[in-house]
C-alpha cells in the first residue's frame, strides 16, 4: 500500500519537461496560424473557404459537431459511472471532465467561426427567436459550459486543499492560489455531506444537459428537408455517436497522461480493460444506429435518397464512408473483443483511430447531403458540384483542434489529473475497510 | 366577421353578402361593417336597399348596415415593411408550356438586382422526370411559401414572412449562419461569400439611397443571404416584377390571390380559372410549404424544347462582364 505522502507527491501537478514545452510551442504556433487565417477570413469574407451556395456548410460545422460530440464524455463517463457507482472510474473522471470543458468551449468558438457576420453575434441574444434550433443551441451550450465547469471544479475542492498544504513551503504563492481555490475546504463532515450532494446534483444535470446538447445538435440537421438529415432517429444517432467520440478521446488522452506523468500505478491495465469494454459497447450501439440510418432507407428510398445512398456506398464518398465505418467503427469493436486489444498501448491506437474516424464521420454526415438538393444543381460553376475544404478552412480547423489540446494540456499541468484525496481515501478504505467518500 | 354572434346579423350574412359588398355604393369594407356591428347595436331602420355583389347577385340590405367608405383604388403604401401591403396576397403563375429557356427573365433579374455572384436568383432548370417523359424548361423564383422553412429556422428574425405573402430578408439583421439556405427545399437562396462589389463592377450609385428589404440586392451585403424578393419595389409603382415584363413568351403571370387575378403583361386572367383549367400545381406540394408560385404543366406546348438548348448553360447563370 502506498502511503499518503507518496500519493500526493505522485499526483500533484508538475512542471513541463522539455517535451512538454515543445508540445505547447507547436500548439501555440498552430493557433497563431489559425488566428491569422481567421482574421483574413473576416476581412475578405468566407469566399476564402471552399463553401458555396450548395455546400453551404463545411468543415467548420462538422468540426463543431465533432467538438459537441466529444464533450459528451463528461456525461457519458463521469455522470453515468458515478451514478451507477462504478468504482474504477476514480483515476479517469478528472481527465474526462477536463476534455468535456475544453471541447464544449471549442464548440462555442467553432460555431462562431462559421458565422459570416461575427460582428452581429449579439443579435443572437437581442433578436433571438425561440423557434429556431440555433437559439436552442445558444441556450444549451453556455448552460453546458457552466455545468461542466462546476463539475470539474467541485470535486477539485479537497485536492486544492491538499495542494495548498503540499506547496506551503516549496511554493508559497502557488499554495496561496490553491488555498483560495479550495474555498476553505477542511474536509469536515458537514462540508463532505454538502460536497457529495452537490456533485450528485451536478452529475444528474450534466447527464441531462449532455443528452439535450446532442439532441439539439442533431435537430439542427433533422429539422430541415434535406435528404440524409431529415431523419427521426437523428437524436439517438448523435447521442450514440457522441458516446464513441467521447470515450475514444478519453482513452487517448489518458494514455498520454499516464505515460508522461508516469502514473502506471494509478491508471492500471485494469482501467484500460474496463474502458475498452465500454468503448466496444459504445461502438456497437453506434453501429446499430448506423445500420438504421443507411440500411433501412434502402427499402423505401425515394429517388433523391437513392442518389444520396449511392454517393455514400459506391459513389464519390464511398472511400471515406467505408474507411470511417469499417476502420473507425467495425475494426475497433473486433479488436476490443480480445483481451490483448484492451491493453494500454493498443487501446491508445484504437482510441486514436476512433477519434479520427469520429471527426471524418461528421464530415460524411454533413457534406454529401448538401450535394443532393431536391432540385438539381444547375447554372452554377462546375466547382460547386463538390466540396473540399480550402487552406483557410484547414488552418483554422487545425487551430481549433490545437486550442482544445492546449486547454486540456494546461488544465492537466495545473490541476491534479488524478483526484488525490479520493485516491488516498480509497487506499485507506482498501486497508482499513471504512466507508468511502465519493469525490 | 365570425365574432359577430348576433343571430339576425348572421342571417343577413347568409343571404349572400360575403366578400366585398363594396362595388356599387363606393365600396363597403366588410371589416368596417363588422366593426360597426360589434360597436353599434342599434335596431334596424326597417328601410332596405338593393346592392349588387361583385359576382352580380342582387341582395337586399337594411340601410343601417350600409355605410360609405372611401373608394380606395390605390392600396395604402403607408405600411410596415415587415408586415407588408395590407389586404394583398401576391402570387405568381409560371406556364411551363410557354417557356423555351430564352433566359430574358434571368438577364433582367440579374441586371435589376445588381447580381454580381455566380448564382442567379431566378433559374431555368432543364428538367426531365424520367427517360421516357418529355423534357421541359422550368423557371424558378423564390416560392414565397406560406409556411416558409427558412423563416422557421432563422435565429434572429432576419428573414420574415409578410401578410401580403412575401418572404423577404433584412440584410442589416442577417448573421450569415446559412441555416435558411439549408432549410429551403427549393435551393433558392444565394449567399454573398465575399464583398459583392456592386459599386465597382456595376457602377451602382447608392448616394442618398435608403436600403430596404423590399429591394433585395440594392445593395447586397457581404456575409448575408439574398434571394428573389418578388419585386415589391416594382409593385409599389404599379409595375410588374422584372422577370414578368422581360419574358418574351408571357410565361410569368403575377397578381393578387385576393383579387383572383394574374397578368403576364399581355393578358389578365382569373387565377382560380387558370389553375383549374390548366391543372396548376405547386413545386414539392407534398412538403407542405404552401408556395405562392403555381406552375402550369408543359402540355399543348407553344414552343419546342430543343429551341432552348441553344441558350442552356450548365455552369453559368450570371453573365460576367466580358474582359477586354
Amino acid at each position: 500500500m502506498r502511503n499518503y505522502d507518496t500519493i500526493v507527491a505522485d499526483l500533484a501537478p508538475r512542471k513541463f519537461g522539455r517535451r512538454g514545452i515543445i508540445w505547447i510551442s507547436i500548439l501555440s504556433l498552430l493557433i497563431v496560424l489559425g488566428i491569422i487565417a481567421y482574421v483574413d477570413q473576416v476581412i475578405q469574407g468566407q469566399k476564402v473557404t471552399n463553401m458555396n451556395d450548395y455546400s453551404l456548410w463545411g468543415i467548420y460545422i462538422s468540426n463543431f459537431v465533432f467538438f459537441v460530440a466529444t464533450s459528451f464524455v463528461g456525461s457519458a463517463t463521469v455522470a453515468i459511472l458515478r451514478l451507477t457507482k462504478n468504482e474504477w472510474r476514480t483515476p479517469l473522471v478528472r481527465i474526462a471532465e477536463i476534455i468535456t470543458l475544453a471541447c464544449i468551449i471549442m464548440a462555442g468558438i467553432t460555431i462562431t467561426i462559421d458565422m459570416a457576420r461575427p460582428d452581429r453575434v449579439m443579435y443572437l441574444f437581442i433578436h433571438a427567436r425561440l423557434q429556431s434550433p440555433i437559439t436552442w443551441d445558444i441556450i444549451i451550450i453556455p448552460t453546458f459550459i457552466v455545468i461542466s465547469l462546476l463539475l470539474l471544479y467541485f470535486p477539485l475542492l479537497p485536492d486544492f486543499a491538499v495542494l495548498k498544504k503540499y506547496y506551503a513551503e516549496s511554493k508559497p504563492r502557488l499554495s496561496k492560489l490553491y488555498g483560495r481555490l479550495s474555498l476553505k475546504w477542511t474536509g469536515n463532515s458537514e462540508q463532505k455531506a454538502l460536497h457529495i450532494k452537490s456533485i450528485r446534483v451536478l452529475s444528474i444535470l450534466i447527464l441531462m444537459a449532455g443528452v439535450l446538447l446532442q439532441t439539439i445538435d442533431a435537430w439542427l440537421f433533422s429539422t430541415t428537408y434535406r435528404i440524409g438529415w431529415d431523419s427521426s432517429a437523428f437524436a439517438p444517432y448523435f447521442i450514440s455517436g457522441a458516446f464513441v467520440a467521447g470515450i475514444g478521446a478519453l482513452v487517448t488522452v489518458i494514455y498520454v497522461v499516464r505515460r508522461t506523468r508516469k502514473l502506471e500505478n494509478y491508471i492500471t491495465e485494469y482501467h484500460f480493460d474496463k474502458m475498452g469494454k465500454l468503448l466496444a459497447l459504445a461502438c456497437i450501439i453506434y453501429l446499430f444506429f448506423n445500420i438504421n440510418e443507411y440500411v433501412v432507407p434502402f427499402f423505401t428510398a425515394k429517388k433523391g435518397e437513392d442518389a444520396h445512398l449511392h454517393s455514400l456506398l459506391v459513389g464519390n464518398y464511398a472511400f471515406l464512408f467505408w474507411l470511417v465505418t469499417v476502420v473507425g467503427l467495425v475494426l475497433p469493436v473486433i479488436l476490443l473483443f480480445f483481451k490483448k486489444g484492451r491493453k494500454p498501448f493498443s487501446m491508445f491506437l484504437i482510441g486514436m483511430i476512433v477519434v479520427i474516424g469520429s471527426w471524418w464521420k461528421r464530415y460524411i454526415i454533413i457534406t454529401p447531403t448538401l450535394q443532393e438538393p431536391i432540385l438539381p444543381i444547375q447554372g452554377v460553376p462546375e466547382s460547386w458540384h463538390s466540396y473540399f475544404p480550402s487552406m483557410h478552412e484547414w488552418v483554422i480547423t487545425v487551430a481549433t483542434l490545437a486550442m482544445a489540446l492546449l486547454i486540456i494540456t494546461l488544465l492537466i499541468r495545473f490541476l491534479p489529473a488524478v483526484p488525490i484525496q479520493r485516491t488516498a481515501d480509497e487506499e485507506e478504505v482498501a486497508s482499513i475497510q471504512l466507508k468511502q467518500i465519493p469525490s | 366577421m365570425e365574432e359577430n354572434s348576433k343571430k339576425s346579423r348572421r342571417k343577413f350574412l347568409d343571404r349572400g353578402l360575403k366578400i366585398g359588398v363594396a362595388g356599387v355604393l363606393g365600396g363597403i369594407g366588410l371589416s368596417k361593417l363588422s366593426a360597426k356591428f360589434s360597436s353599434d347595436e342599434k335596431a334596424s331602420t326597417g328601410e332596405t336597399m338593393e346592392l349588387m355583389t361583385t359576382d352580380g347577385t342582387i341582395v337586399e340590405v337594411d340601410t343601417s348596415e350600409v355605410m360609405e367608405v372611401s373608394h380606395d383604388h390605390h392600396y395604402s403604401m403607408d405600411y410596415n415593411v415587415r408586415e407588408g401591403i395590407p389586404n394583398r396576397k401576391f402570387v405568381m403563375v409560371v406556364d411551363l408550356a410557354k417557356c423555351k429557356n430564352a433566359l430574358k427573365c434571368q438577364t433582367s433579374c440579374n441586371k435589376n438586382h445588381y447580381i454580381t455572384g455566380d448564382n442567379a436568383w431566378i433559374k431555368v432548370y432543364k428538367m426531365q422526370e424520367s427517360p421516357d417523359t418529355a423534357p421541359y424548361w422550368m423557371p424558378t423564383t423564390c416560392q414565397h411559401c406560406d409556411k416558409p422553412a427558412c423563416v422557421t429556422v432563422c435565429p434572429v428574425d432576419a428573414t420574415f414572412k409578410r401578410e401580403d405573402g412575401l418572404v423577404l430578408i433584412d440584410n442589416e439583421r442577417c448573421i450569415g449562419c446559412r441555416f435558411c439556405m439549408a432549410a429551403c427545399p427549393y435551393s433558392t437562396r444565394v449567399f454573398n461569400w465575399g464583398d459583392p462589389g456592386q459599386e465597382v463592377t456595376l457602377n451602382l450609385d447608392l448616394t442618398d439611397y435608403e436600403p430596404t428589404p423590399e429591394y433585395a440586392g440594392k445593395p447586397s451585403k457581404m456575409g448575408t443571404v439574398d434571394k428573389c424578393d418578388f419585386c415589391p419595389h416594382m409593385v409599389k409603382q404599379g409595375e410588374l416584377p422584372h422577370c414578368v415584363t422581360a419574358c418574351p413568351n408571357g410565361v410569368f403571370y403575377f397578381g393578387d390571390k385576393y383579387e383572383d387575378t394574374v397578368t403576364n403583361g399581355e393578358e389578365t386572367v382569373r387565377l382560380s380559372k387558370l389553375l383549374k383549367d390548366k391543372a396548376g400545381y405547386r413545386l414539392l406540394e407534398s412538403l407542405g410549404t404552401e408556395p405562392s408560385v403555381y406552375y402550369l404543366p408543359p402540355v399543348d406546348r407553344l414552343v419546342e424544347f430543343e429551341d432552348g438548348l441553344e441558350f442552356y448553360k450548365e455552369f453559368e447563370s450570371v453573365e460576367k462582364p466580358t474582359e477586354e
